[in-house]
């Protein structure tokens, strides 16, 4: 029996990213309006996690209105027009319904239908996650322009009195258009799982629970140790994988962009990497919080538009959190 | 080579010292870490990980919260040796 003629997409040798959109919670929640229910105060929130204030999505403000914003701003700014989308990738651990995903609807609301539409669920590593998959779409030919979206709606899911997390979440949402290149403008991702940590950051109970009334509406936790121990020095390992895959040295990047979970975490990693000062370390945390799929993206927007960093530059942008789930990769600023 | 409860002792509060800035005088056999020298969590497990690597030994997560005072983790780390 001869070989079926099996027809294959046409390859790309690069990808890139062509740009980033934001869209930020719209309320400004101050330390003080959160240390109440967790017996604190606005200086050891500063002193322990380096945030000052966390922005959150009111009611009126939905998951899907902050990630429709965010794909508009990147889709402008990457100047294609939305119909040209091949794929729609949206990270999320805050979309609250088990279907239809997230993705589709975005799809459809930001005029991208009929593209190929699915949801990432991989927290804090969610948005690199969704950037290799799109890196790998564009190359293998699959699709030309990529969307991820890193979005979350955190405060639909949060207990204003648990002490390991819940001050340190914030809504958001942020966007990429990924693209064919001539020259590599992202490099090979280094990631992975640790399953064996799979209570390290969870949900109090699950949805069954509540279902048969043993338990209340599901809300994130975290055993902050544990987390702490694993994000700096595991992940400062992983980061130096990643540079080494990508053939670069750490003075040679112009930015370190890793999730915002806590700045005790990122002043640590820096450390461990033994960064220069001349590269930029992405601190968006201090006025936005910990916003799990979107923190990377806001911070790299936030870095661009602070004039910190210029397009073209190279940045190592590393996410990690809940799973346990990581991703890391050297990415050329759009 | 294993070294004595007064060298663990002494390792310990450079340790402290080097990443909370607290003399190495203060750092006392019956003082708490959180009550007395006022060491957050995040502290302690940077002085617990930079402890492993100094006196190599395994300081497991579920350990960390047994440890309460200096005392504790000095002689953890004493037993922990080979």
């Amino acid at each position: 029996m001869s070989q079926a003629k099996l027809n294959q997409f046409d390859p790309v040798q690069y990808s890139r990213i062509y740009a980033i959109g934001a869209a930020r919670g719209n309320l400004v929640v101050s330390n003080d309006d959160v240390a109440g229910p967790i017996d604190s105060s606005d200086e050891w929130i500063r002193q322990r996690t380096g945030i000052i204030s966390r922005r959150r999505a009111d009611k009126d403000q939905s998951l899907m209105d902050m990630a429709v914003s965010a794909s508009n701003d990147a889709i402008a700014k990457a100047g294609i027009k939305a119909n040209e989308i091949g794929a729609v990738i949206f990270s999320t651990i805050s979309h609250p319904y088990q279907t239809p995903s997230a993705a589709t609807q975005l799809t459809e609301l930001i005029g991208a239908s009929p593209a190929p539409a699915f949801d990432i669920s991989a927290a804090c590593a969610g948005y690199c996650y969704g950037i290799a998959q799109a890196d790998a779409l564009v190359r293998s030919g699959v699709a030309k322009y990529v969307l991820v979206v890193g979005a979350e709606k955190l405060s639909d899911f949060i207990d204003p009195t648990d002490r390991s997390i819940s001050f340190l979440l914030g809504d958001g949402a942020g966007a990429a258009i990924v693209g064919p290149a001539t020259e590599p403008g992202i490099s090979k991702t280094v990631w992975g799982s640790d399953g064996s940590h799979w209570a390290s950051v969870s949900m109090t109970n699950s949805l069954l629970e509540l279902r048969d009334g043993v338990a209340s509406w599901p809300t994130l936790r975290q055993d902050g140790q544990t987390v702490f121990r694993w994000a700096v020095w595991e992940m400062a390992k992983v980061a130096q994988q990643a540079l080494d895959a990508a053939g670069v040295k750490a003075e040679e990047l112009n930015a370190l962009v890793t999730h915002q979970a806590n700045m005790r975490i990122i002043d640590e990693m820096v450390k461990q990497l033994k960064l220069p000062d001349s590269v930029a370390v992405a601190r968006d945390i201090i006025h936005t919080g910990n916003t799990s799929a979107a923190s990377i993206p806001l911070a790299m927007d936030q870095l661009l538009a602070d004039g910190a960093v210029k397009s073209g530059g190279l940045a190592l942008q590393i996410g990690f959190g809940a799973g346990l789930a990581f991703a890391a990769q050297v990415v050329v600023l759009p | 080579m294993a070294l004595s409860q007064d060298e663990v002792l002494a390792g310990l509060a450079e340790l402290v010292n080097e990443e909370t800035g607290i003399d190495t005088e203060s750092v006392k056999l019956d003082k708490s870490f959180s009550n007395d020298l006022d060491i957050d969590s995040i502290s302690m497990m940077t002085i617990v990980v930079n402890a492993e690597e100094k006196f190599g030994v395994k300081i497991p997560d579920d350990e960390v919260k047994n440890l309460l005072t200096v005392g504790d983790a000095v002689n953890y780390i004493t037993s922990a040796q080979g």
